[in-house]
Order: C-alpha cells, then structure tokens, then sequence
C-alpha cells in the first residue's frame, strides 16, 4: 500500500470493546493444566476464544501432544471432533495454513482447540495413530488446501475428482472455479458415445 | 366334424386358450389387488387415475411394456440372454395342464368336457418336475447377463430354489401317502369321498404340512420374505436387471403365475379344491356344491370355480399380506432356515403321517 | 484351475438403498466382504466456500442444503455459532422456541431414519407409516417459515417469527398422537424374527472404537456411551429441560435402533416440555443490522438428528466469515462404515448403512 496518498487519518487505538474482552476471557481447563505440566516445552502460545483455550503447537511435537491428551487419565480428549485446514494467507502471511484439532472430553466435559502452523507444502505429522477417525479429516484438508499429511495412510483427494488439480478452500482460488473447471466432467467421447446398444 | 378330432384337439385346445386367457386377465388384476391391499395396509390409496378406482392401471402398465423399445445390452450372451425369459415362463405356464380348477362337466355333442386340461395319473410328479425347470430361467438371465449384479441374483436363486424344493417335496409326499394317488384330480376326490379336507384330515391334520408347503411355496416364487434373488435394496433388481420392455414382462408374469400356481396347489392338496366350505354340517354340502342346479354338470363347475377361486384368493391374500408386514430374510439366514428347520420338519412330518394312517387302519 | 478370485462390485452411486449418491467399493469373497472403500464427494457443492463467500446472515441458507432431512438443526447449530462469536444473548422465549423446533426435527430425521433403514430391510409398510408422522411434523413447519424441507427458519440472535396462532396446541396434538403411532412401529418390528436376525450382532462396534472413529450421536450412544451435547455441554433452554439419553450396550444395529426409537420418545418429553414452561418476551436479541463480529474464532456444536453438529468460524472482523467450517456428523460416522461391515454379507452393508442414517448432502457438503 502506497502510504502517500493515504488520506485517511490513521485511526486512535480502539478502546477495548467489553463484549470482545469477555469473548477472549480465559478459562479453566483441566486439560491445558495437565498439558503444560507434562509436555510445557510444546506449547508455543495459549489463547482462549469463548471459553475455549486454543494452544498452539510446534507441529513435530502434534502427535506427542495429541496422544498425551488423548491417554492422559486427567484430560481424556477421546474424541477428535473436527480436525481443518485454515488457509491464513490473508490474517498472517506467513507461515500459509494453519491445521486446526478441536479435541472433546466425552466424560470431561471439556473442550481444548490445538493448532498448527504449516507452510505451503510443508508436511505436518498425521494423529491418524492417535485417532483413526482423523483420516477422513486429513485427507479433506489436503484435497481442500494441500496439506501433506506425513505418516497418513492413504492421502488422496476424498471430496474433489482425483484427477482435479487445485486446492479451492485456498483463499486464491476463485468461488465460480477457473475457467477450466467449467464442464470438467465433459469428455470430447461422450459427445460422440452411444452406450448400451450395438 | 368327427368326435376324435373334437376330443382330441378342439376341447383340449380351448381349454388351454382359456386358461392361458384367464392366468393372463388374472395375473394382471392380481398385479393391481396387490397394490391396492398394500395401499390399504400402508394407509395410502393405490393407484386411482386409470379408470375408475384404478382398474385399467396395470392394463396401462402391460400396454407400456408391450409397445416399449427392446433393449438387448451390448455385453451380454445373446442366445442365452434371449432364451431365459421363455425358459421361466414356459414352466409356469405348463404347470396348470393338470391342475383341476373345478368338478362337473357338461358334454359339447357326444364329448363330455370337465373343468381341467388333463388328469395324467403322475399328475404331482409332473408337477414336481416341471416347475423345477424354472430355476433354469433364473440362472440363465442372470448368468448370461455378464453383470454382477443379476450374477449374485441368479445364484442366490439357484441355491434358494433348489434347498426350498425338498421341504416343498416333503409336504406333498404325506398328502400322496394320504390320497393314495399322484393324479390331481384323485386327490380331490380322495377328500370328498372322506367327507373332510386333508388340512383336517383325523387323527393328524395337515396344519403343518400347508405351513411347509406355503412357506417354501413363498421361498419358491421369490416373494417377500424370502425374495432375496431379486432384493431390489441390495442387488438392484437382481437376476433381470439387465432386462427391460416384454422380456422383463415375462420374468414378472412368470412371477405372478407362480403365485397363482401355489394358490391352486394349496387349494387342491390341502384345501380341498372345489369342494365346498360346509363347516362340517352335512346338510349343507348339496347345495353348496352346485348354485344352479337347473344347468346340471355346468352349475356344478361354475360353483366349483366359485370355491377354487376364493381359496385361491385367500392364499394370494396371504402372499401379499406378508409382502406388506414382514422385512427380508438374509441369504444365509434363508439358507440355514431351508435346511436346518425346514427339511427336518418335513422328515417329521411325513413319518408321523405315515404313523398316523397306521393308526387310522388299526 | 479350480482357485477362486475375490470378486469387486460397484455399489452405487446409482443404487437403490445406498441413500443419495454414496459408492462404495466392494470387494466380495463369495458374497462376504473382503473390503470395503466409500467414495464420497458427489453432491460436493462448496458450502465452506460459499460461507466464507456470503454474510453471516446469508450463509445460513446454505446449511439447509447441507442435511436436507434436519435442515433445523444445521440453521441452529451456524446461528448459534454467529451469536457466540459476536457474544449476543437470546432471549428465552426463542431458546425455547428453538429447542421445540429442534426436537421436531429430530423426530422427523429419526422417522425418516426409520422409514429407509426399514425399507432397506424389506419392511415396506413401516417406511409409508413413518412418512405419515413425518408429514404432520412437516406440516408444522411449514406453517411455522413456510418451507416443508429447507427452512432457514433461524435468525442470529433469535427467532424470525412467532409461532402463528394455533400452532401450539398443533404441535401438543403431534405429541399425543406420536406414542400410539410408536407403539405401531414397535409391533412392525421390534419383536419382529426376521427383524431380529437381520439388526442383532449386523455392524458391532464397541463404545472405544466407536470414539476412535469419532463417531457421535445415536450411533456413538448405541455402542454404550452416553455422549449427548445436549447434556454434556447444554446449550439453548437444554440445561432446564429433564430428558434421558437412551443408551445401547451391544453397538450392533439392533440396538442403535432401539436407541432411536426411544429417542424419539425423549424428544417428545422435550417438546410438550418446552411448549409447556414457553416464555413470554422478545423473540430477537440485539444484534446488529450489519453482523461484524470481533476478530476471533468459535468451534460451536449442537446435537444433530445423527451427531454432532459443529460449525467453526474464523472471523476477521469483516462482514464475511474468514474461515466457515462445517463439522459432519455423516462425514465422520461413514468412515466407520469399512470396520462395521467386514466380514459380513452384501445385505448387510445396506442394513449398515441404513443404520448409520447418513445424508450424503451432509457428506459432501
């Protein structure tokens, strides 16, 4: 952005919206506790959004992190709920995505978010060993933003065709797709192709 | 025209054109009462917009098929593929040549004609024997279809038809035992002259025997709950997927024929043909018998296809209410069932029959 | 000569009972299954693309489309996630409202549930009578938004409307009809032998598996787990409403069924319930007219029909979601779907399927 030609006087510092500080207030989480007790040195940064704490991890530590929580008698996260890609290009630049976990405590009751920090066509570890059903979610997040995920056990495109060769979540991918992807299902033998009979 | 060929060719061959006439108006109201018992069942009105109340419905339907392009897949063995549906209908077909639909007889010149095709003295082994050809037809389409699907179809059908055959066999061998003839016409009479159906016949009634008997019946035609060679939730349509237009009509009809063949063997074997229902009280049985008795011999056969029918119709009545209650069998659960439960019970069944005329004779 | 080959079949996408375009790759030995391989992603239409696309407000509409058998749910579980990210108060009539329309469309999901999987069996009857219930329920909403299928029946930070006049005692008659109509169902099969042999010890898994899998919802509760979002981590009016969690001990199909039908019942409860302790009062909070929530994210979940539903949303402060992730529960149980049926037959994998109640506009999203 050119700064000369900015007009617009630089805004004063917001004051700190009430309702934006309850939103970021911090929780207690049994959890978190155990986490930084046991593994601290993974633990990169913890913030807390409504009430759930989001800890960012170094992404060679994931699976070790991952299946502390999952095994630890005192945050039991049994269930991965949800495991995503975030393309960050326009909140952060760089490193690109960011992984998300959103771990459950069934019993617990408790919910922690993990995340990870990946560049383009970096690698992150898979916690398939940890939880079987983060298969789907990978390979999702790889059809959708191109994260390789290292160790998975069969990463391929799970929602677009196989022979596609884009990733549409990412933020540069445009929402009608390319000209290209118009009619990518036609073939130039179905126009001529009779079927079925002699 | 001379009395031999009247005997011997005419009678016989109107006779066959009316019963082939009538399994075919039959089947095709067959067709709508069951989507009409099934609506009723289901809380639904069934088809209403051809004709009144829907009566020309399947008439429509079969026009469809009848004038529907015939499609004849590229992939499949041509001969067999064409072969198939004429292999299922012929069978089923053939089957009612001695079927007795009714007693009487009324003389057209000199030549007295009764209310069945042909009374051949081997008349249940015939049986017997030829609707076991209909399996062929099931194995054929879906074998030559070269596709997976009708393939998985025509073995399970194979399989099933053939273990539901020997319970079925088992049955009819104590209601042999219990006539003392394989004609089916003998065995007709054989009740009447005991004065009571062989389904209660004393000391052993037959309930087991038409349990068997109807049970492999629904097993053999391929009906719900046992309608498994063409479980249209997992096989698609089974063994006639690939068939579409007339040569599908023929693998329906031969379905529906079927139908009405264990209909009419129930009502000879067990219920007692075209005797009528007395409830047992004697002084009913005479008029009962024949509604017009001015018309002599005739009035006695059209009563007697009064009685047939309804019997008839409650065991289709039976078929179609279990099609609306009951889910499907699995194929090994079928299987296990057939040879497991069935066959014993039919070994069973027969020794004690053969126990019980023992003590009958003292 | 005489070796035998494993067999591969195509199920779907075109198949009667595979419940949308789902395709699954059978590899058969004899007609047990070797191996299974779903593939998925034929009705994939973008949604999370589209969101991050659309306002707040106007993605809501998408979720309709996402599980078009409980579109309520999907509508609550993204309006809810909205408020929570913009930290806005419903008021209470509209929680209850909310927690009457869900529970509706639960019972809706479930009968259609019951319908199909019954129907896939070889119950024909059972799927007419389902749809009867269905049709009431249906009726309901369509007098409450309009729509009979895709309501878009929630706004952030309310409600759009009241309930129209009548409606309740409407929805109270619903619920006394419904127990009769259940014991209908339960004559159908329940004791049913044939029912019996088809659903006991079809598709077992046990409660730890069924976590790994992540696995939620009836299918989850069916294995012996007593997960419920609604009373693990209550939101709407939940935390005032008494409800059981109906919960199976084998994990086989028979009784993620039994679980089903009893829900049913519970959500019933909940319904007559909430019509009965209704507020009065606003029906919007206040929100305001451009939706702009702070920065921040949210991973929101509510219990679905089939599991939890959640909605992850990142916001960049803009009128547009930076990131809009919908969690499926469809997505997540079909997975499952290889480990349950090996081993089986062919006819088993449609009462498996049938039993895991997917909607593949949920899948593919």
């Amino acid at each position: 952005m050119d700064d000369v030609d900015n007009k617009t006087p630089i805004p004063p510092p917001k004051k700190a919206d009430p309702v934006e500080e309850a939103l970021r207030a911090p929780a207690p989480s049994r959890a978190l506790d155990r986490l930084g007790e046991a593994l601290g040195d993974a633990i990169e940064d913890v913030a807390y959004h409504c009430g759930v704490p989001i800890v960012r991890v170094g992404r060679d530590r994931i699976v070790e992190v991952a299946r502390f929580l999952k095994e630890d008698s005192g945050s039991r996260m049994l269930l991965l709920a949800d495991l995503c890609g975030v393309d960050m290009i326009g909140l952060r630049g760089a490193p690109r995505f960011d992984v998300v976990y959103h771990l459950t405590g069934p019993d617990t009751r408790e919910r922690i978010t993990l995340k990870v920090a990946v560049e383009e066509g970096g690698e992150v570890p898979s916690v398939t060993p940890v939880w079987r059903g983060a298969n789907w979610h990978e390979r999702e997040a790889f059809d959708m933003f191109g994260i390789r995920f290292a160790g998975h056990p069969d990463l391929r495109r799970i929602l677009m065709p196989e022979e596609f060769d884009a990733h549409p979540l990412r933020k540069d991918f445009p929402l009608e797709g390319r000209e290209k992807d118009h009619g990518f299902w036609r073939r130039p033998e179905d126009e001529t192709r009779n079927t079925y009979r002699d | 025209m001379s009395e031999t060929l009247l005997r011997f060719v005419v009678v016989p061959v109107a006779q066959i054109a009316v019963v082939i006439a009538a399994l075919l108006l039959i089947v095709v109201y067959l067709v709508l009462l069951e989507r009409k018992i099934n609506a009723f069942m289901q809380v639904r009105l069934g088809p209403r917009r051809v004709g009144w109340h829907g009566l020309l419905q399947t008439v429509a339907d079969v026009i469809k098929l009848f004038t529907k392009e015939d499609i004849t897949p590229r992939h499949v063995d041509r001969l067999v593929f064409l072969l198939a549906p004429v292999v299922i209908i012929l069978p089923a077909l053939a089957a009612f040549a001695v079927i007795p639909f009714s007693g009487g007889s009324f003389r057209v010149g000199s030549v007295g004609v009764r209310a069945w095709i042909s009374d051949v003295n081997v008349g249940l082994l015939y049986l017997l024997a030829i609707t076991s050809l209909g399996v062929f037809g099931v194995v054929m389409a879906g074998w030559s279809s070269n596709s997976k699907y009708p393939m998985l179809g025509g073995l399970r059908s194979a399989a099933q038809m053939v273990s539901y055959e020997v319970p079925l066999g088992l049955s009819v061998v104590s209601i042999l035992m219990l006539a003392g003839t394989a004609s089916l016409v003998g065995i007709v009479q054989a009740q009447e002259s005991a004065g009571r159906w062989f389904l209660f016949w004393t000391p052993y009634p037959q309930i087991l025997g038409l349990f068997l008997y109807f049970v492999s019946g629904v097993a053999e035609t391929n009906r719900l709950p046992f309608d498994l060679p063409e479980a249209e939730n997992e096989l698609v349509a089974g063994f006639h997927t690939e068939y579409s237009g007339m040569k599908f009509a023929f693998f329906f009809l031969a379905e529906y024929i079927n139908m009405v063949l264990v209909g009419c063997l129930v009502a000879v074997l067990f219920f007692g043909g075209w005797l009528p229902v007395t409830f047992g009280i004697p002084g009913l049985r005479e008029p009962l018998s024949n509604f017009f008795p001015f018309w002599g011999g005739a009035g006695a056969m059209l009563t007697g296809f009064f009685w047939f029918g309804l019997k008839v119709f409650l065991v289709l009545f039976l078929y179609l209410w279990m099609r609306a209650t009951y889910p499907r069998y699995r194929y090994d659960q079928l299987m296990r069932l057939g040879w497991k439960v069935f066959i014993p019970l039919g070994l069973g069944h027969v020794m004690v029959t053969a126990l019980a005329i023992l003590v009958r004779r003292g | 000569m005489f070796g035998t080959t494993e067999m591969q079949i195509n199920m779907g996408p075109q198949h009667p009972s595979t419940h949308g375009v789902l395709r699954l790759e059978l590899k058969l030995d004899g007609e047990r299954i070797v191996d299974t391989r779903p593939v998925i992603g034929y009705l994939h239409r973008g949604c999370e693309k589209l969101g991050e696309d659309r306002t707040y407000a106007q993605a809501i509409v998408y979720t309709d489309r996402m599980d078009y058998c409980a579109a309520f749910a999907e509508n609550l579980v993204y309006a809810e996630a909205v408020e929570r990210l913009l930290g806005v108060e419903v008021p209470p009539r509209a929680q209850y409202m909310r927690v009457v329309l869900a529970e509706l469309q639960r019972i809706a999901s479930h009968l259609i549930w019951l319908g199909t999987h019954a129907m896939d069996i070889g119950a024909l009857t059972v799927f007419v009578y389902g749809m009867r219930e269905r049709e009431f329920i249906l009726d309901l909403f369509e007098s409450y938004c309009g729509a009979r299928l895709t309501y878009n029946a929630v706004r952030v930070g309310g409600m759009p409307e009241e309930f129209p006049e009548g409606w309740v005692e409407e929805a109270r008659r619903f619920c006394d009809v419904l127990p009769s109509r259940l014991d209908e169902y339960h004559q159908l099969l329940t004791a049913n032998r044939i029912w019996l042999a088809r659903t006991r010890g079809v598709g077992t898994i046990d409660g730890k598996t069924a976590l790994d899998w992540g696995m939620t919802g009836p299918c989850l509760r069916g294995s012996g787990v007593a997960y419920d979002v609604r009373k693990a981590i209550p939101y709407e009016a939940y935390a005032d409403l008494d409800f059981d969690v109906p919960i199976g001990e084998a994990g086989d199909t028979y009784d993620r069924y039994l679980c089903r039908m009893e829900e049913i019942r519970q959500s019933r409860r909940i319904v007559l319930q909430a019509l009965d302790k209704l507020p009065g009062g606003e029906i919007r909070g206040k929100v305001p007219r451009r939706i702009k929530p702070p920065k921040g994210e949210v991973y929101h979940v509510n219990e679905g029909p089939r599991g939890e539903l959640g909605v992850y949303l990142v916001s960049d402060g803009s009128e547009h979601a930076y990131r809009c992730r919908f969690r499926s529960p469809n997505f997540v149980n079909l997975q499952a779907l290889p480990d349950m049926v090996r081993g089986h037959l062919v006819a088993d994998v449609v009462a498996v399927i049938g039993t895991l109640d997917i909607v593949l506009g949920c899948v593919d999203r």
